[in-house]
């Protein structure tokens, strides 16, 4: 800060902060939920900065965050409830404005009836939210199984393949040791995922000189600061993360203590091809898993303590089945010339020398430049040990990875990576963060059923691990509306929202009455197969009823999907809500202290808005769910304060952590604290509470972690959870497609030959299921997309200050390429896929492999929404490459028409978009396809900052008048000579 | 005093968090408001006075990304106040803060011409230039937590990539990473003895790998188990 004693000329009040008032928040432009401290002058704000004090972005704040005041500031904010006309066609934006009276009455006429007779005529789906423990909670309690997030069309390959194999995942379930880490190696991130934390992050490595390695076929955001970056070709991740296992086990790099002491990397599995049991781990009557002791020479108990259990071991149980350990599989499939440098260097355009040299520049800073954290800690068997050994090698990988069809088994391969080095949950390693750990995987599983008026026995969604836990009829069939949990995607465990416009549609596998969706911005940028969804959610059926009967939308902005609702239901801004957010939903925890925080309210609404989270209470009022209503019919909760504070989940565990108990004194688990907002809100809107050191690493076999989780109801168990290398899980549906399962197995043989292919109990590389159908040659870029750090993960692309710096989005490619086909910079080109074509303006630049264009996601608009002009740029001249992509796989050959997703999890496979590129003809300019222009919504008003100028439209927002600080007398004198 | 930036790129990820820091900070700051022209409209744009420029260096495959962001460099001979005929662009005595007095300008555009790094900019509402004011007016308040009193750009920053202080004061953080890693000002040559220094992007450490090469396993039966106690 400058030396204020030495300013020698006084200066000018700039700043009047007795009309100021400061309150502190948290951020929600984006998904990253950063603390913020906002000064507000006369109901206005003046200022959003970083809260220094707060966990997740220690007083930074990225674009987005500065960024707030033009949310506010929208002219896209809806007003007030809306209702399409009578007579007015949907989608065409016909509207009336009515009371919030009248349009929960028929809401709650409409849901009361669904749930009357048939809940699952329901389908509710919500977007990029944060309170899905609400909303999974609600749906539970209205009894339909159609409920779930966007996480299917996010980001569930990286959570499913962190939970099925070591009980957390990146992201929200852990991130690396920043403090302490040496080499860090990040996979397929786009500009952010998450925001603050990595560029925080990033600093901190390369300050302590740590080395950053970038695996992306693109070079910008965080790639461009990496020491090194390797340009590899979308979809192929797996094949070099096993490539490089291939060169560690070589070399015998990796780390034996860990694989014995904390992996199922012993345990024995039964090697009987084409028999029932094939594949499964061996047990003995217990179910207790069997190792091989080199001391014993005897078959003994894995989950025991101080055995020597045989991490290589080939024999015969004592039934005469032959059996090795997961060890000798794993070491022997990837061992597989298959897998050797050259041969990935083929499949993912990375040389050989690269990628045996990053491996064992890895493996040279786990094992050489190994730490220790000299803190006494108790193992989950009870014994001391005097310090945490730790691997300094981390990474962090997202929706590069997850966005494909491979998406699971490559995540898994990661993580493999990862576990041979020993990095996890280790000093300087990959780190869990609370309340993860948790067993793998987690123990809850999907509801199956639904009856009328009757809450799910279990949360919609869940982790299976066995066929049973599928959610199908007697003959296979599909029982939720987006097909998850069925043999199109056994293992869906974020659902399918992706499916659920087309397979309603089409009453595939049924009709329904209602959907409802929150801030989805489905027939745009966050569907497939843009303009087909467009006709869908407007189609009619031969008696002239819409195929959708009914659509709710909750939204804040006036986003393209809210043309296409009956019923628009307004939300507030983030700075205008109560808002939760929970370590039951998606925490904010950090490696070494469990958080979670809230939003309250720091601007009054100018318009007749209520938040959904309001909304869902009072709907969960007057529809009489049981968690809802006390014994003698009336309501348990006032509103949503009143609920978040006394709703417990379990004794003593509810939505918010901090400042339980009558007193506020409990944490983490407490009695019901009547002042817990008030709490909240004065310490800074956060809660965190920092685990002891012993508690910091190791916490999978941490005994003293793994007691605590329990306690406070994170865990089930204080078992040691064992991270599975192996994947029974797996296994079992394999052995359901080759028809060898004693349960329920799949009929079609499409679904037979998925499970026996993908369902590999280790991961491999396969070719994304698109690229598999069609021709490569005819299409032979890869076609992906990301958003900038500015707009990432956000819904303000509209942003009036951050679409000055990016109103138009281009098609990046490769200049070489480019030069090679005759394609020019800012030129006008087609690209087409298997699904359509769209025209684009063009962007030759060095920074991507030459198999690959890529462009800024959501950047394109329809024509009118967002509160942007008809003729703004990102309608005019932007586009989504969403249009090019199919829900359904390709199947001009007669294959089974199917989901555009992975085969195990359901996740949409955005990235396996395989497209070809020619140039437009002279005079073709401008996006294409082009849609109507969506008339504005009734009462729509400018912003109160804008106003007119020389005939054109300007923006001047001030909170204050300002105070200008004048040139002094004698300096103008001397022309500034002293 | 001599204040001012230094800003480090081999941190910088191009992520426009100082940018749209410093547009929100001084659309309210003593020469706001910042107008924004056809802010829903086509082509919008926008007084703002700090702006990140990115660019390639070198073809692919050897090829690097680099983001610049630019703002006032606050020179020591800054030919903007050199040009000024109104007298409106000064440079500021106590702390070296070149300024443009809002009640002076004319807006007749000479000091952009004279600015090489395109710092400054004409508002056409107010009819004025402006420019970075290194945050004039909350480096001095008072009122403000002294951590706070930093530039908005500086206090933002996600990968902590800006770091604001004395020049003149040989132990102050800018000069001392300004001579540990080798800090430099843009385009020198020019003889305007820009204030604010950008830091080179470092040179990793190369990492020995020669220590973990072993004779290579190509079976599994080539392994010889090792009791180790679970």
């Amino acid at each position: 800060m400058a030396k204020t004693s030495q300013a020698a000329k006084p200066l000018p009040k700039f700043e009047d902060h007795s009309k100021q008032e400061t309150k502190y928040t948290t951020c929600y432009m984006c998904a990253c939920r950063c603390g913020i401290k906002v000064t507000i002058e006369d109901n206005k704000v003046r200022f959003i900065q970083g809260n220094r004090d707060h966990p997740i972005n220690q007083g930074v704040l990225c674009a987005k965050g500065n960024a707030g005041i033009m949310k506010q500031q929208s002219p896209a904010k809806l007003r007030k409830p809306l209702l399409r006309k009578q007579n007015a066609e949907r989608g065409k934006a016909e509207f009336e404005e009515i009371s919030w009276d009248k349009a929960l009455d028929i809401l709650t006429e409409r849901l009361q009836n669904i749930r009357d007779t048939d809940p699952k005529k329901l389908a509710y789906f919500t977007g990029r939210d944060q309170m899905q423990a609400l909303t999974g909670l609600w749906a539970s309690q209205f009894g339909t199984i159609n409920w779930a997030a966007h996480g299917g069309f996010c980001s569930v390959n990286m959570a499913a393949g962190g939970l099925y194999t070591m009980g957390h995942a990146f992201w929200e379930f852990g991130d690396p040791d920043w403090d302490r880490t040496k080499y860090f190696m990040m996979w397929g991130v786009a500009e952010d995922h998450s925001s603050n934390p990595i560029k925080i992050g990033i600093e901190k490595l390369k300050r302590n000189g740590g080395k950053f390695v970038a695996v992306n076929p693109v070079r910008t955001g965080y790639q461009a600061v990496a020491d090194e970056w390797v340009g590899i070709r979308p979809g192929t991740d797996a094949m070099l993360a096993l490539s490089m296992i291939h060169v560690l086990l070589q070399n015998e790099q990796f780390d034996w203590e860990f694989l014995i002491r904390y992996t199922n990397a012993p345990y024995l599995v039964v090697n009987t091809p084409g028999q029932k049991g094939d594949g499964l781990i061996l047990r003995d009557e217990d179910g207790k898993p069997l190792a091989w002791d080199l001391e014993k020479e005897d078959f003994v108990d894995a989950t025991q303590v101080d055995i020597k259990p045989a991490l290589f071991w080939e024999g015969q149980a004592a039934d005469g089945r032959p059996v090795r350990t997961s060890m000798s599989i794993l070491a022997e499939k990837y061992l597989d010339s298959e897998y050797s440098p050259e041969n990935a260097e083929k499949v993912c355009g990375v040389p050989a020398e690269q990628i045996e040299r990053l491996a064992l520049e890895m493996a040279h800073v786990a094992f050489k430049e190994t730490i220790t954290v000299d803190v006494e800690w108790t193992d989950w068997a009870g014994r001391k040990h005097d310090k945490f050994i730790g691997r300094p090698v981390s990474m962090h990988a997202m929706r590069g990875i997850s966005a494909h069809s491979n998406g699971f088994q490559t995540c898994r391969a990661l993580h493999f990576l990862q576990i041979l080095l020993g990095t996890v949950d280790v000093p300087g390693g990959h780190l869990a963060k609370a309340p993860y750990p948790k067993h793998i995987p987690p123990g809850i599983k999907p509801a199956k059923d639904c009856a009328p008026n009757t809450p799910l026995s279990s949360p919609p969604l869940g982790f299976p691990t066995c066929p049973e836990d599928l959610v199908i009829n007697e003959d296979g069939s599909p029982k939720r509306i987006d097909k998850a949990y069925s043999w199109d995607a056994p293992v869906s465990s974020h659902g399918m929202m992706h499916m659920v416009i087309t397979n309603a549609w089409k009453g595939d596998p049924y009709p329904i009455d209602t959907l409802m969706m929150f801030m989805a911005n489905m027939s745009w940028n966050s569907t497939m197969n843009t303009a087909e969804v467009m006709k869908m959610l407007a189609d009619k059926d031969e008696n002239g009823e819409y195929k959708i009967p009914f659509l709710v939308i909750a939204d804040a902005f006036h986003s393209e999907i809210v043309n296409y609702a009956d019923l628009v239901l307004p939300d507030t801004t983030y700075l205008e809500r109560f808002d939760t957010v929970s370590m039951l939903d998606r925490p904010i925890s950090e490696p070494h202290a469990a958080c979670d925080s809230i939003r309250h309210a720091v601007l009054t609404p100018d318009r007749d808005v209520r938040s959904w989270q309001e909304v869902q209470v009072e709907l969960a009022k007057r529809l009489k769910f049981p968690a809802f209503t006390k014994e003698d019919g009336t309501p348990k909760f006032q509103d949503y304060k009143d609920f978040i504070v006394n709703f417990e989940k379990a004794p003593g565990i509810g939505f918010l952590a901090g400042w339980r108990g009558k007193d506020g004194k409990s944490h983490l688990r407490g009695e019901p604290n009547p002042n817990q907002w008030e709490a909240y809100i004065e310490n800074g809107a956060f809660f965190k509470y920092d685990l002891p050191e012993n508690m910091h690493f190791y916490r999978f076999a941490n005994k003293d972690y793994l007691e605590m989780a329990k306690e406070v109801g994170w865990n089930g168990s204080t078992d040691q959870i064992v991270i599975e290398l192996y994947s029974e899980t797996m296994q079992r549906f394999r052995l359901a497609g080759q028809g060898l399962y004693d349960g329920p197995m799949p009929t079609k043989e499409e679904h037979k030959e998925r499970l026996k292919t993908y369902f590999d109990p280790l991961p491999f590389h396969y070719t994304p299921l698109e690229e598999q159908r069609i021709n490569s040659e005819e299409y032979p870029f890869h076609a992906v997309n990301q958003r900038p750090m500015y707009m990432y993960h956000s819904w303000d692309s509209q942003n009036a200050w951050l679409r000055q710096i990016t109103a138009q989005n281009y098609l990046f490619m490769n200049r070489q390429k480019g030069e090679e086909m005759g394609i020019e910079d800012k030129s006008w080109v087609w690209v087409e896929s298997h699904n359509g074509r769209i025209r684009v303006q063009v962007k030759l630049m060095e920074g991507v492999e030459p198999n690959t264009v890529w462009t800024w996601n959501a950047i394109g608009k329809q024509s009118g929404a967002w509160g942007l002009k008809p003729d703004a740029d990102e309608s005019q001249k932007g586009f989504l490459m969403n249009h090019l992509i199919s829900e359904l796989l390709p199947a001009k050959n007669g294959e089974m028409e199917i989901t555009n997703s992975d085969p195990i999890t359901g996740q949409a496979a955005w990235y396996d978009l395989k497209v070809k590129i020619y140039p437009a003809h002279e005079g073709e300019e401008g996006s294409f396809p082009e849609f109507e222009t969506i008339k504005p919504l009734p009462n729509a008003t400018k912003p109160d900052h804008v106003q007119e100028h020389k005939g054109q439209e300007v923006g001047r927002y001030q909170s204050h008048d300002a105070v200008n600080l004048k040139r002094p007398l004698g300096d103008i004198l001397t022309r500034g000579k002293k | 005093m001599k204040l001012g930036l230094v800003i480090d790129l081999d941190v910088c990820v191009g992520c426009h968090a100082c940018a749209v820091a410093c547009k929100q900070w001084n659309t309210s700051g003593t020469t706001g408001a910042l107008s924004d022209y056809e802010p829903y409209g086509k082509q919008p744009s926008g007084v703002w006075f700090n702006r990140v420029r990115n660019f390639e260096v070198g073809d692919y495959p050897n090829n690097k990304t680099i983001n610049f962001p630019m703002s006032c460099m606050h020179c020591e001979d800054a030919a903007c106040v050199t040009v000024c005929p109104t007298g409106a662009s000064y440079k500021r005595e106590e702390d070296g803060v070149v300024l443009v007095d809002q009640d002076k300008c004319m807006g007749c555009n000479y000091c952009s011409w004279a600015c090489p790094y395109g710092a400054r900019e004409l508002d056409k509402v107010s009819g004025t230039m402006k420019k970075c004011t290194l945050c004039i007016d909350r480096i001095y308040d008072q009122e403000l937590a002294p951590e706070d009193r930093q530039p908005s750009c500086v206090i933002t920053c996600p990968a902590h990539a800006r770091h604001f202080g004395d020049f003149e004061d040989p132990n102050s953080n800018v000069s001392t990473l300004v001579r540990e890693r080798g800090g430099r000002a843009l385009m020198p040559e020019l003889g305007y003895n820009p204030t604010n220094k950008y830091l080179p992007p470092r040179v990793a450490r190369p990492v020995p790998t020669d220590d973990v090469k072993m004779d290579l396993v190509s079976k599994v039966k080539n392994w010889v188990n090792k009791a180790i106690s679970k």
